[in-house]
Formats: structure tokens, sequence, C-alpha cells
């Protein structure tokens, strides 16, 4: 997924019409103090760290200010935070605005019913989760009608609006589901959701772009930044990779089952640390290019586990063979294999011929992996 | 009868002529499906694994009467792929493709269904019922024929688990893997009264993961309607928070689907939980021996 920063989500707000307060994108403390001198930003001035991660408020990531020469105390006491483990490289200085009253609202999926729902809620500014179910509206979106008409004017019901804030709370609530459809969004969520005069506008602007509609959304790929350089790389190579703090390596093919045997190797006090689901493949090369990444992050040990479907035993165990002899002396380690599944005597057979014996049962094979990394520890 | 599929399945493979469309048609043959005919547009009159080949469902159903579709079109063309063959008169399609975005998947998904049709996946396995058909990509060396009936949302996961149900002497009914995807066409809710109906199961092994709440409804489902044992499994306990593990199912958000409230809800319903894979052959012959006894 990619998780949009507040000022690229209101990029996407701004594109499909849903108001915003003024404001500009600033680097420095001193382009701060610039855009505010100049009126690019008006003043009073709310200044706010560019981070994914929520809380900013609270976190000392959020300033006002009343002139330039505070917008750029303000600038520089943010930028260079670090907030959650994400430094603050981007500044959002936006014109601060008489809030009468708060609103919440978002679309995201509901996956039990199979249908986009809209959220609501007169209780804006909180998290929504601390809110307390009654005044909450969830309502399902059928995708063929999309948003209907009548379903606006029930949300406006809900919030409390009327008039001319009912008017503009009705194109924003379709300009919201356009943006959640064409952008192939997750979640599209607005926190809070300002009444200012008769008008609202978009404080917050909370937007998850989904990966698996990449194909037609180029313009984010620049901007997938959720990830380690070794899960990039990954990605890059259609490798599902991800990195923690064990120091097992784990090589396994599918989610499920790269999950079940991180379960076992728990259980026997082992500690895993970085996991690569192969997926389906049924090219060597692949395989040995995942073998060079896990050697990139240093494992103490590696358990392969491989139930051969789409991909094969035998391609696996080639693709591994190749790796072993392409890895350089320092970053070899230790290697448990088990290898189930399509064409697993080619495989087994292969990984003989190297010295590698595949151990057939899940549970010997996870204390065989966690007895090596104990050994080269 | 078993669930879904049976020995009067006839499959058109959409996306034939692609490698893992051919692929899969060979070992689906090799099962003893009955793959009737191919689909890819521009490729009419040519054949793959003996199979005919049409440029549009509605040719292939009107030349072969083909009743199920098994699809490896990619992605992108994925949608148009299964609403073709909604419109010509398909009801039951298996979509192995994997990254389909969900929202055209909630379009596939809502257009199925309006015109009385199911879907199995996307992003899945697919089904088998051993010695009588399978529609999907599982490997045939795992199953033999038997009355113990699987439905998963993994993968490789799920071959490794029905594989060990063959090493203990038992056998499926029917497997389905339903795929891990954010939006599928069959969930536990959908899958569990075929078996709970299927005279050829007598026991269900459910295999889940962390993420969304499929499991818990699962839960609820078993507790109210299913009265045949069930072993179930969920993988994904020592995931940490937040972290994908390869695909958009396998997340935990908001303290809901994690493997603790799936655990804790299926033990409720009266399911035996094994904690590893391996558990699942033991539970599942012990329920066995305690049916023969009686």
């Amino acid at each position: 997924m990619v998780k949009l920063a507040e000022w690229r989500g209101k990029e996407l707000f701004r594109k499909y019409g849903i108001p915003l307060p003024k404001g500009q994108v600033a680097r420095s403390a001193e382009e701060a103090e610039t855009l505010t001198r100049d009126g690019r930003v008006p003043l009073p001035c709310v200044v706010k760290a560019q981070v994914l991660a929520g809380g900013r408020g609270k976190g000392g990531a959020v300033k006002f200010a009343n002139t330039p020469e505070e917008a750029r105390a303000a600038g520089s006491a943010i930028l260079g935070l670090e907030f959650k483990g994400e430094k603050v490289k981007e500044l959002l200085l936006e014109q601060k605005l008489p809030i009468a009253r708060e609103l919440y609202l978002s679309i995201t999926l509901d996956r039990s019913q199979r249908l986009p729902i809209l959220i609501a809620s007169a209780q804006g500014g909180m998290e929504i989760e601390t809110v307390d179910d009654s005044a909450i509206e969830r309502l399902p979106i059928h995708p063929f009608p999309g948003l209907a008409a009548y379903e606006r004017r029930r949300i406006g019901q809900v919030l409390g609006v009327s008039g001319a804030t009912a008017k503009s709370l009705d194109s924003l609530l379709g300009a919201l589901w356009e943006l959640f459809v064409r952008e192939d969004a997750e979640l599209v969520e607005i926190n809070p959701l300002a009444v200012v005069g008769d008008g609202l506008v978009a404080l917050d602007a909370k937007v998850i772009i989904e990966d698996d509609a990449s194909f037609r959304h180029p313009e984010y790929d620049a901007i997938r930044d959720d990830r380690t350089p070794l899960e990039e790389i990954a990605r890059e190579k259609g490798i599902a990779f991800v990195q923690l703090d064990g120091n097992i390596g784990v090589i396994a093919n599918g989610a499920g089952l790269t999950m079940a045997t991180l379960d076992v190797l728990k259980e026997f006090g082992g500690d895993p640390g970085v996991f690569l689901d192969l997926g389906g493949t049924d090219d060597p090369k692949k395989v040995t290019e995942a073998f060079l990444l896990m050697a990139q992050a240093r494992p103490k040990a590696v358990f392969l586990n491989i139930f051969g479907g789409v991909t094969r035993c035998d391609t696996v165990a080639t693709g591994l063979v190749e790796a072993m002899k392409q890895v350089p002396a320092d970053g070899r380690f230790p290697l448990v294999a088990r290898i189930r599944g399509n064409n697993e005597k080619e495989g087994i057979e292969i990984l003989r011929a190297a010295g590698i014996t595949s151990i057939p049962t899940l549970r010997e094979s996870a204390q065989a992996v966690i007895a090596a990394a104990r050994g080269s520890a | 009868m078993t669930v879904l599929v049976d020995a009067h399945t006839r499959v058109v493979v959409q996306g034939i002529t692609g490698h893992q469309g051919t692929v899969h048609t060979r070992q689906m043959k090799l099962f003893g499906t009955q793959v009737v005919a191919g689909v890819t547009p521009g490729k009419a009159g040519t054949t793959v694994e003996g199979v005919p080949v049409f440029d549009s469902v509605r040719d292939a159903v009107a030349q072969t009467h083909a009743n199920a579709s098994c699809i490896f079109v990619p992605a992108p063309f994925a949608k148009d792929a299964l609403i073709e063959a909604v419109d010509a008169g398909i009801l039951l399609s298996v979509i192995v493709t994997e990254h389909i975005p969900f929202h055209d998947m909630l379009v596939m998904y809502h257009y199925s269904r309006s015109k009385g049709g199911r879907i199995i996946g996307p992003n899945c396995p697919g089904i088998a019922a051993p010695g009588l058909s399978k529609v999907g990509i599982i490997p045939n060396v795992v199953f033999q024929p038997g009355r113990v009936g699987v439905v998963s949302r993994s993968g490789t996961l799920t071959y490794e688990i029905v594989n060990g149900i063959k090493e203990h002497g038992l056998g499926q009914s029917t497997c389905i893997g339903l795929g891990g995807d954010p939006v599928v066409g069959t969930s536990f809710v959908d899958a569990l009264p075929l078996f709970q109906a299927d005279p050829e199961t007598d026991v269900i092994v459910l295999v889940g993961e962390i993420g969304g709440t499929a499991e818990e409804e699962g839960a609820e489902y078993i507790r109210r309607h299913i009265t045949k044992p069930v072993v179930a499994y969920i993988a994904g306990r020592s995931a940490p928070p937040g972290k994908r593990m390869g695909h958009a199912g396998a997340i935990i958000s908001r303290g809901r689907g994690t493997a603790e409230t799936k655990l804790a809800a299926l033990t409720a319903a009266g399911a035996q939980v094994a904690r590893f894979p391996y558990e699942i052959p033991d539970l599942v012959a012990q329920i066995v021996a305690k049916q023969a006894r009686r």
C-alpha cells in the first residue's frame, strides 16, 4: 500500500474539488518564513510535520504561528524532529481558520460485506476508534449505483448540517467517492472536516492507495516509501520481504506457509528475523536472487521451507545451489532445507548433489535451524 | 455428490495459451478433470494440451458445453474475463490470478452474484475433489479420495496440510482454497454450508490466517449451523502487528482479526484447534477413529 503524506493527499483532494485551507509545502525554516511573509500562506497559520504516523498534535509536530518569524521558529523546531521513528523533512503550512465544528468522514473497504463503507460522525477531530459507537454512522455503498443522492442527504442529517453547508457536503461526498474509486484507494479519511462559516474545509487528509492497482497508477511508484532498502529491492523483483529484528532468515512460498513456519520457529524458541515469500515462480533465477537478498540481511541461519506447487521443488533447488556459489565467503550462513510437493524427488536430488540435506518434517527442520542459529551465534 | 465440482464439471480455461494456463491445463487433465475448452482472444482454432482454443467464452460454451471456468488471465484483464464468463452463462469461476485490485473484485463479485454465479478466489489455488475433478492449481500429488473436507484461505499451506492428511492414510472429499485477498468470492461462511450438506464429508478442516474477520464469522456459522466436527488452524500467531506478510489479507489492524480473536471464536464454536499445521492430521485421525467406533 502507498500511504500518502497529508500534503499529497490534499493535492488529490484539490484535484477532485474537495475544499482545503490555503496552504503550501516548505522544506526549510527559511522557506516557511518566506511563504508567510509574501502572503502565499496567510497568517495566522498552522505548521505541520509531514509524517505518516498519527498523533502529531500531541507529539509536538504541529505548531501555530502569528508572524513570519514565528513560522520560521516553528519550522526549525519541527524539521529534523524524529517523529515515531520518521525524520521530518517536509512541512505543510496552512491558513488557520475559525472553526465552528469538527466532523469525521471516511470511505474504506468492508471485507465482510464486500462493499465500500462510508463512515461519518459529528464528533470529528479525534481518532474514530475512540468515538462512541452510537455517534458513528456506517453506510455501505454498492459499487453499481455508487453513492446515491439520498445517501448523501442522509449523511448530511447525521452530521447535522443544513442549507449551504449541506450543499457543500453533497458535492464533497460525491468527490470523495469518486476519488476512492478512481484512485484505487484503500482508505480516504478527512478528520477533521471543519465547518467554517457555512462551508466545509478538509483540515487533514489521509489517503492510502492499493498496491495491486499500480498497473494503472504509475504516478504512485515513486512514493512507496514504507520500506527498508532491502524490502524495496525485493519488491522490484516481485518477492515479498519483511525485515525484523530476529536472527533466523526464513524463505518460504506463500503467505500462509511463511506465517506457519514463523509460528513453529517461535514456538521452539527461535527468533525469526527476515521472511521472504517467493510466491509462485518457476524461474530458478528468482530463487537465486531471493537467496542473495537474504544473504545481504546477514542472518545467523536460514530456513528454506518450500511446498512445491506452481513453484516446483527442482526449480527452488537449482536456484538455491546457484546462489550458494555466488554468496561471498564472509556472507555464508548455515542452511536448513525442507522441500516437499511438486518434483520433490528431483529437488532433493539436486540439493544432495550439492551437499544439502532436506529434512522432511516441519518440526524437525525447524529445530535444526534454531540449533544452527545458536551454534553460529 | 461433492462440493461444487464433480465428474460432470466441464472446464474452460481462460488464458490457456499463457505459461501457467498451459501447465495447469495439463495438470488438471492428469487429475481427471474434463478440460473441454480454452479461451485466448485471437487464438481460435489452435489447441493446447489437446484442448481446443476459442476466441471467446461464448464460443467455447456453445461448442463444448463448458460449465465452469478457470481464470489465469493477468490481473489488468481479469475483471473483463470474469464478466465474459458470467455473461456466457458460466456459474462457477475459479480465479487463480493474483494482484487483482480489490476495486475490480468488488465489481466482479457483485456482478457475478447478480447473475447467480459463484467465484472462488481470486489469488487462490482453486478447488479439487480427488478422483473426480480439479479446477485450479493445487498439486495433484497431495490428494487421495476420502472423507475429509478442507477449506482454507492459504495456498501452499493448504497443500502442506492436505498432504499431511494423506500421509496419515486419510483422504479428502473436497478441498477449497478460498484465496487470501481482501475481497474473495467465496468465504468460510459461504463454503461451510456446502461441506455440512455434502454426504461425502465427515470432518471439516478450516485453515485461516490473521487479518480480516472471515474466521470469526466462520466460527459464528459453525456455532449455529455446523454439526460435523471441525478442526481449525490459524497461521500467523507470531506475526508482528501491522507488517504485511505477503498478501493483502494478512495484515493485523485495530485489535480485530488477530490470531487470538480467531482462535478464541473457533474454540468457543466447538472446533478443535491445532497449534501447528502438523497437528491437524493427528486431530482429524482421532475424530475419524471416534466416528468409526460409533
